[in-house]
């Protein structure tokens, strides 16, 4: 049954982003807010609101009585956890099913099979999807574990399969370091996990990070093309695009087309992304992980393929069947997003949580700003340092990259600092404009050019 | 003898430990020197020290650990 009225159990710009996805359903929203966001732009917009606790995340958007409680309360029969907080939270997923709600994802289950490293690989593993060459669970025996990191060759990675993002993760430059690295990381997988078990594998040292968008119905499977998010600082995505100037088309074609393998061999209901690891050197990729929830950068999808995700969420949850037809996904142009931080690039991307100040929004064609800022708005320390993300598409990469400089000059937000400047310095990075980069290129770029990241006022 | 207050630079939350399974960094009626850590504050999911700008013995944590706070405020009283 088509849903009604949906929670929506996040904040910020996704909270905006999927507010405007349900008015345009047809479905009520009710936003959650914590004391710190009483005045968002979020509670502002959307039809209900509630109060969910004080300012920390764990006493209020991660809480999941308290979410719970809201979605009763105001008569909800569904709840959107966005991306973060409780988005890939099996447990949570469990409880909106168990009080007789839609989960607007996959069902706990899947979420559980998927966010665990070691299960997620065996399913791709299962599905003919290529895998980086390591360990197929967890090893408990070190001998074992040597003897396997020699097969795989170095360097190897050691992780605690529970441990999420880039937390106890070692590198192993040879069997030596292996032998010291090797029984720390078990004892600290102990102690967090309860589990001393270790996760090898081989350490791809030049890659780019590419994730297939796909969707579900449980039934009928698609995916929409792929992201490439290559330009990443400590881990985390800055800039996007679609599609990856990497790829081959015969080569899209096939990665693309595993990915759907993944999605139907689990029954994937929703929005979900597979990511892997490209060496451009030899063409191979790998799955690295699936993300069981929207993505802070899936307007770059929407660009190029004409396909509004978050109402395709909406749809799914409601139990309709998918709409679109593989055939009819096509790629139209070039698409890039930028993600404007409250951070002050000139001083190691500080977290500046200010005011915003005489707010100038960039328009025209192709320009698309999801955004959770207005003028006056003063920006919370309590969350993450996302104000916005700055979208473009054009023909060509070429012409999109372009357009961003045009839009990022239009962007200002006053004296609060934000990485604008940075992405008015890499649109006009030799290496960015010939697509020529991969994961661990951003970083050492940043301190070789750290005097090009101040504001640049009155545009590029 | 007199009385110095450690204030917050920045806002965020307040924690009085490195990580929810170790020991608080100082407690009342520990002494402290000039540039230790008696805290750290997390602004927006990054966390940043809380060093004593004065050497003395803590008399009292005015803030609760985990508690939100503004910029500005005190975090720590010590006796110099």
């Amino acid at each position: 049954m088509a849903l009604s009225k949906i929670l929506i159990a996040n904040r910020g710009e996704i909270a905006v982003r999927i507010i405007r996805a349900a008015r345009e359903l047809g479905v009520r929203t009710v936003q959650v807010y914590s004391t710190a966001d009483a005045d968002s732009l979020a509670v502002e917009m959307a039809d209900e609101s509630i109060e969910i606790g004080p300012p920390p995340a764990k006493k209020s958007y991660l809480n999941v009585e308290a979410v719970l409680n809201a979605a009763k309360e105001t008569g909800c029969d569904s709840i959107h956890p966005g991306y973060g907080f409780l988005a890939e939270n099996a447990e949570f997923a469990d409880a909106v099913a168990a009080a007789g709600m839609a989960f607007v994802g996959p069902s706990g289950d899947v979420i559980r099979r998927m966010g665990d490293k070691a299960s997620a690989r065996q399913a791709a593993k299962q599905a003919g999807v290529p895998t980086v060459p390591g360990s197929d669970g967890l090893i408990d025996d070190l001998a074992e574990a040597e003897k396997l990191a020699d097969e795989i060759g170095y360097p190897i990675m050691i992780k605690a399969t529970a441990g999420g993002g880039g937390r106890g993760i070692r590198i192993a430059a040879n069997a030596a370091e292996f032998m010291s690295l090797a029984p720390q990381a078990a004892a600290e997988a102990e102690a967090a996990f309860g589990d001393g078990g270790l996760y090898l594998e081989k350490v791809i040292e030049r890659a780019r990070h590419i994730e297939v968008q796909i969707l579900g119905d449980g039934e009928n499977f698609i995916h929409c093309y792929e992201r490439e998010c290559s330009l990443q600082r400590r881990r985390q995505k800055v800039w996007e695009e679609a599609p990856s100037s990497a790829l081959t088309p015969a080569v899209r074609e096939k990665l693309c087309a595993s990915a759907v393998a993944l999605a139907a061999a689990v029954k994937y209901k929703g929005a979900g992304t597979i990511e892997y690891l490209y060496d451009d050197q030899t063409g191979d990729y790998y799955f690295i992980e699936m993300n069981t929830r929207i993505q802070v950068e899936h307007p770059v999808t929407e660009s190029i393929v004409g396909i509004d995700l978050l109402a395709e969420m909406i749809r799914i949850a409601g139990g309709e069947p998918l709409a679109i037809k593989q055939d009819d996904v096509k790629i139209r142009g070039h698409a890039i997003e930028v993600r404007i931080n409250a951070e002050d690039p000139a001083n190691n991307f500080m977290p500046f949580p200010g005011i915003v100040g005489d707010l100038r929004i960039p328009g025209g064609p192709g320009v698309r700003f999801d955004h959770m800022v207005y003028q006056g708005y003063q920006i919370p320390p309590f969350y993450d340092s996302l104000l916005g993300k700055l979208i473009v598409t054009a023909d060509t990469r070429e012409k999109a990259i372009v357009r961003l400089k045009r839009a990022l000059a239009e962007l200002h937000m006053g004296d609060l600092k934000t990485t604008t400047p940075l992405f008015t310095a890499l649109a006009n990075a030799p290496e960015v404009q010939a697509g020529a980069v991969h994961t661990k290129w951003l970083e050492p770029w940043l301190e070789a050019n750290a005097d090009k990241l101040a504001i640049q006022q009155g545009g590029a | 003898m007199s009385k110095h207050e450690v204030k917050a630079m920045l806002p965020g939350v307040f924690y009085r430990k490195p990580s929810p399974s170790e020991p608080n960094y100082k407690e009342v009626g520990d002494s402290v020197a000039k540039g230790d850590v008696i805290g750290l504050i997390e602004v927006m999911k990054s966390f940043h020290p809380v060093a004593s700008d004065a050497d003395g013995t803590i008399t009292a944590f005015t803030v609760d650990n985990e508690e939100a706070i503004a910029p500005g405020v005190t975090l720590v009283e010590i006796e110099t």
